[in-house]
């Protein structure tokens, strides 16, 4: 079974995730690439009492590479998570999740960032980083909970755009 | 969302949780403990990255000893107290927090931590009860 879920946001494991996608998609792991957490065994430990029982990895980038193509065609169902746009767009541009679609879950707002969802705060990089993701073949929509509607790349920036 | 009581030397004591329950529950001991509410200030985690969330929590829980009471123990909330607890001797984090919890807790803040804390759990705990439907 490939991924079933790449998710960019900054809280990585928590509620929505474990009871509202979870629930939904069934994971056998989650997956968190992120190069402080990777190297940061005491924040891992902290991130898995949040997994409700269910096997979390922890990935620099670097090694992330090397395991996407196992990831999208092994059996385990895996939930991809990262805590920024820029490490997505890492993975994007490598080419194994060419097809694939990336949901923004949360980012919120932070200095230099505007509002394109109550959910979704960006900067101008930002933005452009989500550019490099589409441009890699990798589809971007926000979409914080499965009910909730999908909100397409295009939407977003318009939205970015009028709130600036 | 974030409200504090009047310094003082007790433990103090903050409500992390979703939306708008930490200010219900807060609002909750206020209305049947009064004054002794003071001491216990509510974090919201709405709207807020990580970092933010963090740094409240933390100075809601001001420098002297303090109880981060969250709503679950995983998930952002739980995290943000944890990172904010992490190293900190006088301080420590309780999930599941529920109304008689924070109540025992406004009555006994000034018992030490360690025997508050096992305080406000058992009392926590035992206040969680299912009873017969009656016929």
């Amino acid at each position: 079974m490939p991924i079933v879920l790449l998710r960019i946001d900054e809280r990585l494991i928590h509620g929505q995730v474990v009871i509202g996608w979870a629930n939904q998609l069934r994971p056998d792991r989650y997956v968190v690439v992120d190069d402080d957490l990777a190297a940061s065994r005491w924040e891992q430990d902290l991130y898995r009492l949040g997994a409700a029982g269910v096997e979390v990895g922890f990935f620099s980038t670097a090694d992330a590479l090397t395991h996407l193509d196992e990831w999208r065609t092994g059996f385990d169902r895996t939930i991809l998570l990262t805590r920024d746009i820029a490490t997505m767009r890492r993975l994007a541009q490598s080419g194994p999740l060419r097809g694939e679609s990336v949901v923004i879950g949360g980012l919120h707002h932070a200095p230099g960032r505007d509002e394109a969802l109550t959910y979704v705060h960006l900067t101008e990089k930002e933005l452009g980083d989500l550019e490099a993701i589409v441009a890699a073949g990798v589809e971007v929509v926000a979409r914080d909970l499965p009910d909730a509607p999908r909100v397409e790349l295009e939407l977003l920036k318009r939205r970015w755009n009028s709130y600036r | 969302m974030s409200e504090q009581g009047t310094s003082d030397t007790k433990v103090r004591g903050v409500v992390v949780g979703h939306g708008d329950m930490p200010r219900g529950l807060v609002d909750a001991v206020r209305r049947i403990a009064g004054d002794a509410a003071t001491g216990l200030a509510a974090v919201s985690n709405e709207g807020k990255g990580p970092d933010v969330l963090r740094s409240e929590v933390d100075a809601a829980a001001g420098p002297g000893p303090a109880i981060v009471f969250v709503d679950i123990q995983s998930g952002s909330c739980g995290l943000a107290a944890s990172y904010a607890c992490r190293g900190c001797v006088g301080r420590v984090v309780i999930s599941g927090v529920n109304l008689p919890m924070l109540l025992d807790f406004v009555f006994h803040r000034d018992l030490a931590l360690d025997a508050l804390v096992a305080k406000v759990v058992d009392g926590g705990r035992a206040a969680i009860r299912a009873a017969p439907a009656s016929s």
